[in-house]
């Protein structure tokens, strides 16, 4: 990674799920992994995530959702990207999604799924081998 | 309760089986490197009565029924009525969760516990923006007077005690919930019930919050006065570990924060100029059972006994009711795991178990699937049996208390009595939970337990079968309930047709009504009640609130 800058990485929950666990330890472990982190905080509108996404200039996006509204809230964000221009900003979800909604939001854009039992190291991984900031 | 010699005899021969013990472990080393409860607890290969050499029977344990009440609230406890079993439940529309109610009690349940909607418990209707995704999706959605009569249709109110699972609009929960019980005939002091209505932990862990920390606080002390004086029967807050623990926290950190949140409340209603024995029997508790069995039990004989002289010694209660730790329990939904779901039956029964033996006056187990999904109706019978096997066939409630004595339950119970002593110490330094909560305190100290802990299971330092350690190559599916898409469209449009037949002006009366209390410093139930009864609705009566005393952002530490 020598020469090159820092993974920057928006962790966001979106919707009115309050369930924050997951979403800081991941925060944390991309921290202490050498990201450069920005986590929304709770209860953030689709709207104001790709607002921060957009004006952090993150490299890609992390979401968190534990309370069944993933499949409306994911596509929003993809959406909002879109049409702000801005879908080169990979986005990828975690927490309690069922198996049977992973490919259809897979085929909507969002890159990988992350679901109980994950590693931190496994998601700091993946972000490491798919996400190259530019210079 | 041992004489000096006595204790002194076994010292020396506790060090000689100690000399034994290394000895042995030459020949067969300790399998871990430590030995540990789940919170990262230490734990030692043995106990004696050195370990519990200065516990006084009468002054630290008692009898159960009397102070300090480490044995139990009650003098009969199990012999006499076996807990409460209260399985929380709440899906889809009021009507999808009033025919739920009506099931489980056919099945035996004995008491009603709602769990609603995510823009239910943030104080949002259906047709919110923020709504959109969310209506009836992880509880019922309530909007108005018009889903409380629906959600009770049929349930006699004066015979059912119910348990509402929400915080920032507990307040008006209740008001629906005395509203449609005198619609039924039934007058405000028959009924009987539970408001969660504890905001300190929603800051410290759940997140659901509304306002900002003072604000709140009157709401919820409006609630105690109200309740006092009209609704007798009714447990004013359940002031809640269970939220901090599934945050992350260590069971320590949830013993401390919990009674220091109770530590506020009373102060905060003592302020108000309530008489402490007017409110504090109503003031009930609720914790989480985790995995780890006999931490959980010390966890909950700790909290009996230091409420009690906190009650006792700290507000001068008199009222022995005023000193009783009454507490709910629900198993840990942070321990079950998506993979091989079906283990998630076996480590909910013996969380029960740990419950029970700490001596819990309700329970609700946790239903194997609720990892993946809202339990279906066969996984809630499953965690429902759960609790009838353990109450009426393995005979744990044959007699009060049967771990009293142990020198390792005992030490336990003193060594988490004392952690979370300091704790409460260091947060009355702060100057209570509510600054120590505005520095972020707690959260810091819970988000540090739960970062140390996953790197623990990660590592393989602790173990959680299927998930690092017994894993499966092949995980058969397990068939999970789908909350119907419609439900939010004929939600929104239910709510819309409201809005038209109502008397539109009575509602603007009320809520001016309301607006003008909550300006002012009037106890603002009865105005609450007043908007309900027009079949306002839940939004209408939070936007004035937010309008009046401002929101509050979560500060994103992390």
């Amino acid at each position: 990674m020598a020469g090159k800058r820092k993974i920057r990485v928006l962790v966001a929950k979106p919707g009115l799920d309050g369930h924050d666990r997951g979403a800081k330890i991941i925060a944390r472990g991309f921290r202490d992994a050498g990201f450069e982190v920005i986590y929304t905080g709770l209860h953030q509108s689709p709207e104001q995530i790709v607002e921060a996404a957009i004006q952090e200039d993150v490299d890609v996006i992390g979401l968190s959702s534990l309370a069944g509204a993933h499949n409306h809230l994911f596509r929003e964000v993809l959406k909002l990207l879109k049409d702000k221009g801005a879908e080169d900003i990979p986005v990828f979800g975690g927490g309690i999604i069922p198996d049977e909604d992973i490919p259809k939001l897979k085929a909507d854009g969002i890159r990988e799924i992350f679901t109980p039992g994950t590693k931190v190291e496994d998601v700091v991984k993946w972000v490491e081998e798919n996400i190259h900031p530019g210079s | 309760m041992w004489d000096k010699d006595e204790l002194r005899r076994l010292e020396g021969k506790r060090k000689a089986w100690d000399k034994s013990y290394r000895e042995e472990l030459k020949r067969c080393p300790e399998r871990l490197k430590r030995f540990s409860t789940v919170s990262d607890q230490e734990i030692k290969a043995l106990y004696t009565p050195s370990d519990i050499a200065g516990l006084d029977f009468e002054n630290d344990l008692g009898f159960p029924g009397e102070f300090p009440y480490t044995r139990g609230v009650h003098t009969s406890m199990y012999r006499g009525r076996l807990w409460t079993m209260r399985m929380f439940s709440g899906l889809g529309s009021a009507r999808d969760t009033n025919e739920r109610f009506h099931y489980l009690l056919k099945h035996g349940e004995t008491g009603l516990s709602i769990a609603f909607d995510m823009p239910t418990l943030m104080g949002y209707d259906s047709d919110h923006p923020m709504s959109r995704g969310e209506v009836g999706k992880c509880g019922v959605a309530i909007d108005s007077l018009a889903d409380m009569e629906v959600l009770f249709d049929g349930i006699p109110m004066d015979k059912v005690t119910t348990s509402m699972t929400i915080n920032p609009p507990a307040s008006i929960m209740l008001a629906m919930y005395i509203t449609v019980a005198e619609k039924q005939g039934v007058r405000r002091d028959q009924i009987g019930g539970t408001i969660q209505n504890d905001m300190l932990k929603e800051f410290i862990a759940q997140k659901t919050f509304m306002l900002p920390p003072k604000p709140s606080m009157r709401i919820i002390v409006d609630t105690i006065e109200f309740c006092t004086k009209e609704v007798p029967r009714w447990n004013t807050i359940s002031i809640s570990g269970y939220h901090i623990r599934e945050a992350g926290s260590t069971a320590v950190q949830e013993l401390a924060f919990t009674l220091a949140d109770g530590i506020a409340y009373v102060q905060a209603a003592i302020e108000r100029g309530l008489n402490v024995d007017d409110f504090a029997p109503r003031l009930s508790f609720f914790f989480n059972a985790h995995i780890d069995f006999f931490e959980e039990i010390a966890k909950y004989r700790a909290a009996r006994r230091i409420w009690a002289r906190v009650m006792k010694e700290r507000f001068h209660a008199k009222d022995p009711r005023s000193w009783m730790l009454r507490f709910h329990t629900q198993t840990a939904g942070c321990s079950l795991t998506a993979q091989q779901p079906y283990n998630n039956v076996v480590r909910t029964a013996y969380e029960a178990l740990s419950a029970v033996l700490g001596g819990t006056q309700s329970l609700h187990t946790n239903s194997l699937d609720e990892v993946l999904a809202l339990p279906s109706e066969h996984s809630v019978t499953i965690a429902l049996r759960t609790q009838q096997i353990l109450a009426e066939e393995t005979g744990v409630g044959n007699t009060i208390d049967p771990l009293a004595g142990s020198y390792f339950v005992e030490a336990l119970t003193n060594k988490m009595e004392a952690q979370a002593m300091e704790y409460i110490e260091r947060i009355d330094e702060m100057g209570g939970i509510i600054e120590a909560i505005e520095r972020g305190y707690p959260q810091g100290e819970i988000a540090n337990a739960a970062y140390d802990y996953q790197k623990q299971v990660d590592d393989g330092e602790k173990v959680i079968v299927g998930v690092n350690k017994y894993v499966s190559e092949k995980e058969t599916p397990i068939e999970t309930l789908k909350i119907d898409e419609t439900v939010e469209i004929k939600q929104v449009e239910r709510l819309k047709a409201l809005k038209k037949s109502r008397n539109n002006n009575a509602v603007s009366r009320a809520l001016n009504g309301l607006r003008k209390a909550a300006e002012g410093d009037e106890n603002l139930m009865p105005y609450i009640i007043n908007v309900v009864k027009e079949y306002g609705t839940e939004q209408e009566i939070c936007d004035v609130f937010r309008e009046v005393f401002g929101t509050y952002r979560d500060p994103g530490m992390f």
